[in-house]
């Protein structure tokens, strides 16, 4: 596992890099007098998150929640749709192409079709969530499964196992390596759909994070424009984070980092 | 259950890729039941299509591989008892030695307890107990090949079918892993075909050497050594290594006196 210390010294250099940034920003703002409504500075920004803490954080979890649902939703759509295309020959043929294609569709352009599916509100967030991330899963999962040993589906073979059992017992656990990584590319696509769903079906009472930055455009409050912005940085982070140390969980102990093992645990 | 080992049998066996690669050219020979029988040959030579066939892995385009019984009887291959070891280890990474020594066993839906009994079992006779908790990653070659060895005797088996299962490892590891097969083969009883590069290894292990060449049987021979005279340092073994040699060098088109 990565110790405490290597994981501070890895911060180290972005959190540096940050900071000068921002001091940075700052002063430019500062010497130049460019106006509050084109760039606020940082402390600006800041103090607006203190003042406006109660909505920003309402609206963090409102989008984070949409953002979750959505995501394990795409994730267990992805999973499975991923897996039959994989195990049935004339699927693989037929959609697995498809598949590919309709990535390349700029697919937060779908959202106001979700809208008129589903109407105003958190449906249609989680939707376009699920759109946008169940894609990266459904693709990966593919991979994964298509590139299982030989060997070992010749070992289950030969003990005559049923394609349920080699499913379970060796399609699924041979490809999480690759599903984590596309699980990882969702989480972050995740937020970012459901923001674009938030924007186009804005709704009222706790609003999200995507309301939340329209609202304050509307009322030119730039301020708080970047402050929502930041929060939706920290939601996608977070989902990330969580998904990155699930993934790590799961496959540490035998894939790829394992490989050097012999050494350590002597 | 009454143990009926069958003899295997390949009968005329005639092996053609699609590309139009002749693999197996008429090939006959059989082993009988209980027998351990090497094959050897140049690489390429079709070695492993034919252990292929037996473990129903692939089909002969014209004659037949049969297992037969004590009575007479043809066995379907699928009531047969088999078990295969391949030249790679063919370890589910994710699984430590104990579970993927008890796989076979969890496929053929035989209970928790029942499996990790005959898994701890079969890992204490190979010596690996104080590795059972470990993943493949963290065993040497050498150890993962016994692991696969474990793997293929968890299941009592009447037919062993081991393809090279030397071939990786380094010669010193290869006099402890022919110790293992023997082993096996005796704990097992069973029925076996050892496929190996190992001219020594056949005469250490075999009762009956199959020498082929392109796809054809060049000789069968048999070890005339009594088993348990056998000594890897002896004249008599080094006689026999020298002979088998000599078979196997005229059957890749080497002149030789
Ligand atoms: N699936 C296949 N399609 C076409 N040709 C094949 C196929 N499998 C094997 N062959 C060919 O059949 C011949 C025999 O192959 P085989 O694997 O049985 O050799 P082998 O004796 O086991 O060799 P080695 O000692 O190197 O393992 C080779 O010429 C090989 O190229
Ligand atoms: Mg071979």
């Amino acid at each position: 596992m990565m110790s405490v210390m290597k994981f501070f010294r890895l911060m180290v250099a972005p959190v540096t890099a940050v900071a000068f940034m921002l001091v940075a920003w700052q002063i430019a703002v500062m010497m130049s007098g460019v106006s509050a409504y084109l760039l606020p500075s940082p402390w600006a920004i800041a103090q607006t998150m203190w003042a406006s803490s109660d909505r920003l954080i309402g609206g963090a979890i409102q989008t984070a929640m949409a953002a979750t649902i959505g995501f394990v939703v795409a994730s267990v759509i992805g999973i499975l749709g991923g897996s039959m295309i994989a195990a049935i020959p004339f699927l693989r043929r037929s959609l697995y192409p498809l598949a590919t294609i309709l990535q390349m569709v700029p697919l937060v352009a779908v959202a106001p079709l979700l809208v008129i599916w589903l109407g105003f509100g958190l449906p249609t967030a989680i939707a376009a969530a699920a759109v946008v991330a169940v894609f990266p899963v459904l693709a990966a999962t593919i991979d994964g499964q298509v590139s299982v040993d030989p060997g070992l589906r010749e070992l289950f073979l030969l003990h005559g196992a049923s394609g349920w059992t080699r499913w379970r017992k060796l399609d699924l656990p041979a490809s999480i390596p690759a599903i984590v990584t596309g699980l990882r590319i969702a989480a972050g696509l995740a937020v970012i759909g459901a923001i674009v769903g938030e924007f186009v079906s804005g709704y009222g009472g706790n609003a999200p994070l995507g309301i939340v930055i329209m609202t304050a455009m509307r009322e030119a409050r730039t301020d708080l424009v970047f402050a929502a912005i930041a929060l939706s940085a920290v939601v996608g982070f977070s989902l990330f984070g969580a998904v990155s140390c699930l993934g790590w969980f799961l496959v540490h102990r035998w894939h790829a980092s394992s490989v050097n093992s012999l050494e350590q645990s002597k | 259950m009454i143990r009926d080992l069958p003899s295997l049998e390949f009968q005329s066996v005639s092996r053609i890729f699609s590309g139009g690669a002749r693999a197996l050219n008429d090939v006959s020979f059989s082993i009988p039941a209980g027998g351990l029988t090497a094959v050897i040959g140049p690489s390429g030579c079709g070695k492993t299509t034919l252990l292929r066939m037996a473990a129903g892995l692939d089909r002969a385009t014209t004659g037949s591989v049969k297992f037969i019984g004590q009575d007479g009887n043809v066995h379907s291959r699928a009531s047969e008892n088999l078990s295969v070891c391949f030249q790679d280890a063919r370890l589910l990474p994710w699984r430590n030695v104990t579970d993927n020594v008890a796989l076979p066993l969890e496929l053929a839906g035989v209970s928790r307890d029942e499996r990790s009994a005959r898994a701890k079992q079969v890992i204490e006779a190979a010596g690996l107990s104080s590795a059972q908790a470990r993943l493949p990653a963290q065993l040497s070659g050498g150890m993962r090949m016994r692991v696969a060895l474990a793997r293929t005797l968890v299941t009592s088996p009447d037919v062993l079918l081991l393809d090279e299962p030397c071939s990786a490892v380094d010669e010193f590891t290869r006099i402890q892993l022919d110790e293992e097969i023997r082993r096996v083969w005796q704990v097992s009883g069973a029925t076996t075909m050892l496929i190996t590069h190992s001219v020594s290894e056949a005469v250490w292990l075999a009762d009956q050497i199959v020498v082929m060449s392109m796809g054809s049987i060049h000789e069968i021979r048999k070890v005339a050594l009594p088993r348990n005279a056998r000594d890897r340092a002896s004249s008599a073994f080094l006689l026999e290594v020298e002979t088998v040699m000599r078979s196997l060098a005229r059957a890749a088109g080497v002149l030789v006196a």
